[in-house]
């Protein structure tokens, strides 16, 4: 089921996407951004820009800001998946399916509970680390257990994070802090402005680190042996990704929120047309995950106007029915 | 008596096996070899019902395995496939007496412990029976499946590699008891095995898939011959005459 | 012998929940605390029974049924009623025909990703199980929104619906519950021997002749009957199944379901009725039962993943 849709994919990156695509997609990405600029409540165009300091102030304090936090958020999350995909060679593992950001939202939940006060900074900090400590558990348990299916890694995954995240909601109760808890798992670029969005450019940076690093990543995804074999420090390796996942997920559910599927459609969807070579691909998943995130963004903008719908429930929707696509779709070629 | 006819099996437009039809006597000791990937275990694992033929059919004693009840199927025909997964924690006894469902839906009589106290015993087993099946060796626990199968007591026994995992003493062990089972008893026992030697040693018909084709099929002195085991794996391979036996060695 | 003991000790819990320490009115007290107590008979049964098949079915011994979205649809079913018609149409619209109305539609649910799944000739119970996880997923994701969407007020009320809520089951649903469960029970023991046999997998269940896709169609429609029933009546309970389940494997000392089976039940009932009487007895605390008991099953179900060296 898994396994045998490779040898096509195999063949379709021999072929390789033709070199014009990628700029074609750059192009389209960046006209969905364009786009974004200028669809919102408040009429911003462009003579408009030039002429009055209103619509430029507004521009500047909340529409750049949201522009770029989609398109980072959603580079962190695609690039996550792909990343964790690589290191547990399992197409159906990422930060949702594996409990990362359930992690993080325990996170920010003790983070407001213990320092109420406490600057920004704390609950990202917070929220990073457990998604990091969560991430390591995920990754010893999936290694200490032989399974015979690869879909009860992400199973398992989903599990672990049913059982933080219903620690979470216990905690929420008994604080009284169930909706605002509600709130952040359900996100948003609503309330995105300047002064706000400002952490996410850790995510784009570390996305760059990881396509610097892809070859190593892509070594220590085949294994502890492997990876050993051909000179690798396997647990550096593993550690260094695990990380920049971790970082990834916590600064954006922070910021954001949770953003589900991304991380599982993008790098599927990649892979089916070019393969599974990480220095190739990433660049395809960057940019395809901030078209999707681009244009969820803008329809949950234009659908219900003047309100907006989040753009986690835009996700959450088609990212399930291309999810369910994907499956099945190997399911009848396997 | 086994017969299949016009057997094919494709994953994704892609053809493993067939078009096959042949039959296979009762009685007997029947070996299917062939390269890997030849198709053995598809075609053994669609006459034993456990694969759906993308078209083409089976018939075991003139039941249809397509169509007949599994039920019914099972009192006449049993199947060993290479993967057994277990999560239970199960004992070699109850492993074996699982061997009697088809007989008794559950509900074990005197007679069904004897026959599975005969099984453990044919396979040595018997001291191994209250011990779980985890706390065992690969090669032990092959040997309590193939116990299980022969305690199911049916006419027609397909066996898929069952000499994986284990040593000389028990690989031979476990030929003995069919060879037994099939002179005493008269059962037809089908088997797809790799070791050439063995094959030649116990088996009285020999099956050669090749890319999902019958390469060859009759007495192992008709195809265990220089001439068609080279050519079938694409290997040298000479057939020394020992004791009146056929065996092959590989010339390096 | 386990067996016994187990139920022993179950009901002797049932009674001291049932008799200790009452005040006022005995006829009172009674009737609330027996209404309680056909609650919890109810609840050990559904998710002990129904994880153990559930296991047997999906032939993994880590997994809980809940997680295929019953939870899931749910919240969203009763976010949707207090989002569309109100707070106080929640409270209101507790009936039985609402109840079997859920029941009904998460079992058609079910039964449509059954036999979308299992059918043709590469059914997959693992995929059948990802399918529902990602619906599950889905659904969350369009709860949280509504529920980000309703009034602080509407909010409290909703998440009173959503926790699990074995102290407060109406008594007139109780018959119904039992009959559900007996005759589901009924249903199981007939087949309690080829249970075991599907716990050899695929392969070996149809070559002892058992007819492997309809058995495990059967046995989970079977949960969804249950799962979804006690969800309806109950609240989710994510982990209590799980927890009971994986120590009545320990304690039965026999992989058979007719050992198995009734252990899971004795022993759902025993946390719940022990439990509940010293909640409420010792800690004077009243209503937190399954959020502890889901604790404890979570954290059971760490302690499983950490220290498991079996295959899964």
């Amino acid at each position: 089921m898994i396994a045998a849709p490779a040898q096509q994919r195999q063949a379709a990156g021999a072929r390789g996407p033709r070199p014009w695509a990628l700029a074609l997609l750059a192009v389209g990405t960046a006209g969905l951004a364009v786009a974004s600029l200028f669809v919102g409540g408040f009429d911003i165009d462009l003579p408009g820009l030039a002429a009055d300091p209103e619509q430029l102030r507004q521009f500047l304090v909340s529409r750049v800001p949201r522009t770029l936090a989609i398109v980072f958020a959603a580079v962190a999350m695609s690039v996550s998946g792909v990343v964790m995909q690589l290191l547990t060679q399992n197409r159906f593992v990422e930060p949702t399916t594996a409990g990362t950001t359930q992690w993080a939202g325990l996170g920010m939940l003790l983070a407001v509970l213990l320092w109420p006060n406490a600057p920004f900074l704390t609950r990202l900090v917070l929220a990073t680390v457990l998604a990091l400590l969560g991430t390591l558990a995920f990754m010893a348990i999936i290694q200490r257990i032989r399974t015979r299916d690869k879909l009860m890694v992400p199973l398992v995954g989903i599990m672990l994070g049913a059982v933080v995240g219903a620690v979470s909601t216990f905690l929420a109760i008994e604080f009284d802090l169930l909706q605002s808890m509600g709130a952040w798992r359900s996100a948003g670029f609503s309330g995105i402005v300047r002064g706000y969005y400002e952490p996410l450019w850790v995510a784009a940076i570390v996305a760059i680190a990881i396509y610097v690093l892809a070859d190593r990543l892509t070594l220590a995804g085949l294994g502890r042996d492997i990876a050993t074999n051909a000179g690798l420090d396997y647990r550096t390796a593993m550690l260094l990704g695990v990380s920049a996942v971790a970082l990834c997920t916590g600064v954006t559910s922070v910021v954001v929120g949770f953003l589900p599927f991304l991380g599982l459609i993008v790098p599927n969807l990649v892979s089916m047309l070019m393969g599974d070579d990480l220095k190739r691909s990433l660049p395809w998943v960057a940019l395809t995950g901030a078209a999707i995130l681009l244009l969820c963004d803008i329809v949950g903008r234009i659908v219900v106007a003047p309100m907006e719908i989040p753009v986690s429930v835009i996700l959450g929707v088609i990212g399930s029915a291309v999810f369910l696509a994907i499956a099945l779709r190997g399911r009848r070629a396997g | 008596m086994i017969k299949f006819h016009d057997v094919t099996k494709e994953y994704g437009g892609h053809r493993v096996l067939g078009p096959v039809s042949g039959r296979i006597e009762a009685g007997g000791i029947t070996a299917l070899i062939g390269p890997n990937g030849a198709g053995k275990s598809t075609l053994l694992s669609i006459v034993g019902r456990l694969m759906q033929p993308t078209s083409g059919g089976a018939s075991v004693d003139g039941l249809d395995v397509r169509t007949a009840p599994t039920r019914e199927l099972a009192t006449r025909l049993a199947i060993l496939s290479q993967e057994h997964r277990l999560d239970a924690r199960i004992t070699v006894r109850d492993l074996v007496a699982f061997g009697r469902f088809p007989h008794t839906q559950g509900r074990l009589t005197f007679g069904d412990h004897a026959h599975i106290d005969r099984a453990l015993d044919f396979l040595e087993l018997t001291g191994l029976q209250h011990r779980y099946l985890d706390e065992l060796s690969g090669g032990q626990r092959q040997r309590a499946f193939v116990a299980m199968v022969l305690a199911q007591d049916t006419e027609v026994v397909l066996l898929d590699e069952p000499l994986n995992n284990l040593d000389l003493k028990h690989a031979v062990l476990i030929m003995r008891q069919l060879r037994r089972a099939a002179d005493l008893l008269g059962r037809t026992i089908v088997i797809v095995i790799h070791d050439l030697a063995i094959a030649a040693a116990y088996a009285d018909r020999v099956i050669a898939l090749k890319q999902g084709q019958i390469a060859h099929s009759g007495t192992v002195e008709e195809v265990m011959t220089a001439e068609i085991v080279s050519e079938l794996y694409e290997t040298p391979v000479r057939i020394l005459e020992v004791d009146g036996r056929r065996v092959p060695v590989v010339m390096p | 012998m386990r067996l016994a003991l187990v139920w022993a000790a179950a009901l002797a819990a049932c009674v001291l929940f049932l008799t200790l320490g009452i005040q006022g009115p005995v006829e009172y007290a009674l009737t609330r605390r027996a209404t309680v107590l056909g609650a919890m008979v109810v609840a050990a049964f559904a998710h002990g029974v129904g994880t153990v098949l559930f296991h047997t079915a999906t032939g993994n011994r880590i997994l809980t049924p809940s997680i295929i979205g019953f939870d899931s649809m749910y919240t969203l079913m009763q976010t949707l009623t207090v989002f569309l018609f109100g707070a106080t149409a929640i409270a209101t619209s507790e009936s039985i025909p609402k109840l079997l109305l859920q029941t009904g539609l998460m079992v058609a649910a079910s039964t449509l990703l059954y036999g979308w799944l299992l059918g043709g000739r590469r059914g997959s119970v693992m995929m059948l199980l990802l399918v529902g996880v990602v619906l599950g997923l889905a659904f969350d994701s369009v709860s949280s929104f509504l529920q980000r969407l309703l009034s602080p007020t509407e909010h409290d009320i909703l998440s009173i619906e959503l926790f699990g809520r074995i102290s407060a089951v109406p008594v007139e649903y109780l018959p119904l519950a039992l009959a559900v469960c007996a005759a589901v029970a009924v249903v199981v023991w007939r087949r309690v021997h080829r249970l075991d046999v599907l716990l050899l997998g695929r392969d070996q269940a149809t070559c002892l002749g058992v007819h492997h896709r309809r058995e495990l169609t059967v046995v989970l429609l079977l949960v969804a009957v249950l799962v979804a029933f006690a969800t309806a009546l109950l609240g989710p309970m994510t982990f209590f199944g799980f927890l009971v389940a994986t120590l009545a494997y320990r304690l039965a000392g026999d992989h058979r379901h007719r050992a198995v089976l009734p252990m899971a039940f004795g022993l759902g009932l025993l946390a719940l009725a022990l439990s509940q009487t010293v909640m409420e007895h010792v800690f004077d605390a009243n209503g937190v039962l399954t959020v502890i008991i889901e604790a404890v099953g979570g954290i059971v179900f760490l302690v499983l993943l950490f220290t498991s060296r079996r295959a899964l």
